[in-house]
């Protein structure tokens, strides 16, 4: 397969500008000014059935006709580059090596919307990402891609980045724009939605780094290409993250639907288990969602709509990959203690709720759990679900939800033994240490 | 006005309100934290989830507007859990210190859990995560960030009220505490709506905790008399004493708040300086008299001059201060019992008061300067009538609650006032004029009072009686009624309701309205119009 999102890999210093427009780069920025209304813009988003890659797979395009026609107050262009989901790496090779491409899929979205200010939100992290960003951004300028009568067309666009301050919910689009105003990160209350009220106040629209990155191809080369990859319901390439007890984990562009069973162990791709062992289970989406069973992981495919089928969520595409020794007590403890860490403690039932769950977990681990305990961590989960301003606290929830019961002889041996049978067996490998190739394989990149 | 229809109940609501309103228009509680009326809606404590047909997540109340044919259900099964399940998350961290806490007895954790949750911890004590306790973060106000249950009703207050921010949240998830920012304290003149808005132990009020456990408080909604705004309050009180005021809300006045001074005013009138006893002056002191010689002897004074130098020898002064029953009862006792026209009023703040703000501070410290105005005493105050005295056409004259040396000093008030044959003093507190007093009458102070004030914008609110005058003092009606009785030797009905009934026929401002009629939110009577004076 072509490589779309990830051509960087095949067109060396993609990020120069001038390597950018020789390969067709602002030529859909061109079209969607010159030969599109604003109208067709999003008509072809839709068309293309192009939904958010930021986990919530919402399709874009209709996103984009929420906002305000003829709206008395300015009209915001948000770029989510707050990439924080625990095995997700996608956006940041994006924004060091593609950085024009998420820069056109900007500014064609402020077209469509009619918005003449787009803000980039980079997580504080990404310091190298955002310095490549805006060298690109100072191109695009001087080239007359951002400004005033951008090209020639009449239409005025500035670009900012913006970096936050190093919390998970700054993800949260809500959150995200509270942040950006320079206020605490707290996730707000809806309604309003952003479309009607979003940076300060005004309408906006939020879309992550690769659902931009996707707009220029889609208006470049049209929507019935775009829907040629992949399923009908879910179409396009997708970068998925594939990280754990994998030989070659690392970033591969995939067209959407591939199968989860391919993507381990095909020799180009994950290359099989980390040391030949057996598969215990997988994360499809980022850590925050439903972990698979070996058995299940193997039988799915990966867009969206199957991965719901088959219990769990695509999320964000960062698959985490773990073999049989890994200890699914701790994982689920390291999950939880990230969770707690992050959670901003604006609602009750995640502020509370994710402390109690990692005690238990740390408790469990110990072999100071009890059997009790692991009915309660599904009582404490089902209780915090859907219960929250954000999906904080579902994004625990779902793990605790699915790991007790998938895994639930093991997490009874840890309250049996009063120990974890894991940590004194020679073949341990932590689901945290760092036992496992130094690097997310890169240079591997690879596509079917 | 959209229908929608709770727990089976249907309501036509107002357009806007949200459904913690709506259920309470249907005598429905919906439990919540955060929600405040006076503040934004946070949407935090998660207290207030509702299932609404059709939605398949539960919704906070409070952020959800009422519509067309909305149903809600608040006593689901699936509402009870949720309910019960946010008490046991805010009760995971909670000290639970109930027993050495201000707030035991109004608590909304005490409450909510008994009324949503009685369910055993299931949380080990010994996990608690541990918080700053008894912080003095200025202004009076202490702090507890264990009891916390982080609603950000307070942050919110100095966010959006005073807009002072002196109170965020710091930190993260359990870990979050409500503080003030480094090397700062809270410095505010409202301070103190803060304790009431908190609805846990977390903010309390130094000087009212550990004085008394709330119960045994009695509470009566009464105005604060500390300045022309006139808030209304409540008056919580056991025994006789006073322990705090705590504003009561009217959307007229004050809505939900008060100022910190209004909220301490009550200290000045209870204590060592609450005169008890009608005294009369002998031999260069104060003596102690009954209330029938002390009647008896200004009666005779009063006869004794008017009989001699004419009815226009006697004058009176009275301050904003009095109710509007007082200054109406007064005015008209000497038309009606003694025949003068010399009623002068005054309305004096000493130098240095807190001067105006831009939210309900008023620099003028009496709490009804608009009721002595439209009765017409304004226009002839404390120049006049000393005119009339240092001219020796006043021999008598009786103050009420009114402080001429403080306000004139000694030697000015002695080269006025000097040439007075009798100086009848009825006030509640002692007052400097008080030691050139041939007679001093105790009466009762504004918080054992039923009667009125009007406020600058001319809200007339009604006061009630909190309990009974201490020692022997009197309401001024009973004072100025038994002097008539004794003058004119006529029963005189001096219930507030009754003199207020007059004053509304009398006083052109006051036209139609009633004491009873007041409400709980006072009514206004035009400023423009003013009513005759002498």
């Amino acid at each position: 397969m072509e490589r779309i999102l990830s051509r960087w890999v095949d067109i060396p210093n993609l990020r120069d500008i001038e390597v950018y427009e020789a390969h067709g780069g602002y030529r859909a920025l061109r079209k969607a000014l010159f030969e599109m209304t604003p109208e067709e813009i999003i008509e072809e988003i839709k068309a293309s059935n192009l939904r958010g890659r930021g986990g919530a797979a919402f399709p874009t395009g209709v996103k984009w006709s929420f906002i305000p026609r003829n709206s008395e107050k300015p009209v915001y262009v948000v770029c989510n580059a707050d990439e924080s989901e625990p095995g997700t790496f996608a956006n940041r090779y994006q924004l060091e090596n593609d950085p024009h491409g998420v820069i056109e899929g900007v500014l064609i979205c402020c077209r469509a919307v009619n918005a003449h200010t787009a803000y980039i939100y980079l997580r504080g992290e990404f310091a190298l990402q955002k310095r490549r960003l805006d060298e690109a951004l100072a191109q695009a300028r001087a080239r007359g891609y951002i400004g005033r009568n951008i090209m020639g067309s009449n239409f005025d666009v500035e670009v900012y980045t913006h970096r936050g301050a190093g919390a998970y919910i700054c993800g949260e689009e809500t959150a995200l724009l509270e942040s950006l105003e320079g206020k605490r990160g707290y996730p707000r209350n809806r309604p309003p939605f952003p479309a009607t009220y979003g940076a300060f106040g005004c309408p906006t629209v939020v879309n992550n780094v690769e659902t931009l990155s996707n707009v220029p191809h889609i208006i470049a080369r049209g929507a019935q290409w775009y829907r040629s990859i992949g399923p009908e319901k879910s179409p396009g390439p997708k970068l998925f993250c594939l990280s754990g007890h994998v030989n070659r984990p690392g970033l591969y562009e995939l067209p959407m639907g591939f199968p989860l069973k391919d993507m381990i162990y095909r020799e180009d791709l994950g290359g099989g288990i980390l040391g030949g062992k057996k598969l215990k289970a997988v994360i499809p989406g980022g850590s925050s969602f439903p972990v698979f069973t070996a058995e299940e992981a193997l039988k799915v495919n990966m867009d969206f709509e199957s991965v719901r089928a088959a219990g769990s969520l695509m999320g964000t595409g960062g698959v985490i990959v773990m073999h049989e020794d890994t200890c699914m007590v701790d994982a689920l403890r390291t999950i939880a203690r990230f969770y707690h860490h992050e959670s901003c403690g604006q609602c009750t039932p995640c502020r509370e709720g994710c402390s109690w769950i990692e005690k238990l977990m740390i408790d469990l681990e110990e072999g100071r759990g009890t059997m009790e305990d692991l009915d309660r961590l599904i009582d404490i989960a089902s209780n915090m679900e859907g219960n929250t301003i954000c999906v904080l606290a579902d994004s625990l929830a779902m793990p605790v939800k699915s790991f007790v019961p998938k895994f639930r002889d093991e997490f009874e041996e840890h309250v049996r033994l009063k120990r974890c049978p894991f940590k004194f067996s020679a073949k341990f490998v932590s689901f945290t240490s760092s036992e496992r190739p130094s690097s997310h394989a890169v240079d591997g990149l690879s596509s079917s | 006005m959209p229908k929608v229809t709770i727990n089976g109940q249907q309501l036509d609501a107002p357009q806007g309100i949200n459904l913690i309103q709506a259920a309470e228009m249907l005598g429905i509680e919906i439990p919540h934290y955060c929600y405040h009326p006076g503040l934004s809606i946070a949407g935090n404590c998660r207290m207030c989830l509702v299932e609404l047909q059709g939605v398949p997540k539960l919704q906070i109340a409070c952020n959800t507007r009422v519509a067309e044919g909305m149903v809600v259900h608040t006593e689901s099964p699936r509402v009870k859990k949720a309910q019960a399940a946010v008490l046991e998350f805010l009760l995971l961290n909670h000290p639970i210190d109930c027993p050495v806490c201000d707030q035991a007895g109004e608590c909304k954790l005490q409450d909510y859990y008994m009324d949503y949750d009685r369910q055993p911890s299931r949380f080990p004590l010994g996990k608690k995560n541990k918080k700053g306790k008894a912080l003095d973060i200025g202004s009076g106000l202490m702090l507890d960030q264990e009891r916390c249950i982080l609603c950000a009703r307070c942050t919110r207050f100095f966010d959006e009220v005073t807009r002072t921010s002196e109170l965020a949240i710091f930190e993260r998830g359990d870990h979050c505490v409500v503080d003030t920012y480094p090397g700062r304290k809270v410095n505010n003149p409202y301070a103190l709506n803060v304790v009431d808005i908190c609805p846990v132990g977390a903010l309390t009020e130094k000087e009212f905790r550990f004085k008394m456990r709330v119960w045994y408080l009695h509470r009566t909604p009464s105005v604060c008399g500390a300045c022309a705004r006139g808030c209304s309050i409540d008056i919580d009180h056991h025994r006789g004493r006073i322990y705090r005021y705590k504003p009561r809300y009217n959307p007229n006045v004050n809505q939900w708040w008060m100022c910190d001074e209004g909220r301490h005013s009550f200290k000045l009138l209870q204590g060592e300086n609450r005169l008890l006893k009608p005294r009369y002056q002998a031999d260069g002191r104060l003596a102690t008299e009954g209330w029938d010689t002390a009647i008896a002897r200004a009666a005779e004074r009063i006869r004794g001059c008017a009989s001699q130098y004419g009815p226009n020898a006697i004058g009176a002064l009275v301050s904003a201060q009095a109710t509007n029953e007082e200054i109406f009862a007064l005015k008209r006792f000497m038309a009606r019992a003694v025949g003068s026209t010399v009623v002068g009023g005054v309305s004096w703040t000493p130098v240095g008061a807190s001067p105006d703000d831009n939210f309900l501070i008023r620099g003028d410290k009496n709490p009804n300067t608009a009721g002595l105005k439209a009765m017409g005493l304004l226009e002839n105050g404390l120049g006049w009538v000393a005119g009339l005295v240092r001219r020796g056409q006043i021999k008598v004259l009786i103050l009420l609650r009114c402080d001429p040396v403080r306000i004139l000093g000694e030697s000015e008030f002695m080269a006025w006032f000097g040439a007075l044959d009798h100086l009848i003093v009825l006030d509640c507190i002692a007052t400097q004029t008080m030691a050139f007093a041939n007679q001093v009458m105790p009466i009762a102070a504004y918080p054992e009072l039923d009667g009125s004030f009007t406020n600058f914008e001319g809200w007339v609110q009604r006061l009630r009686p909190a309990f009974d005058p201490p020692g022997e003092a009197r309401p001024a009606l009973e004072v100025i009624g038994a002097l008539e009785r004794e003058l004119l030797k006529v029963e005189w009905n001096y219930s507030a309701a009754s003199v207020f009934a007059e004053l509304a026929q009398a006083e052109p401002a006051f036209e139609g309205l009633t004491l009873e009629g007041l409400g709980a939110h006072g009514a206004r009577i035009a400023m423009s119009r003013n009513g005759s004076g002498p």
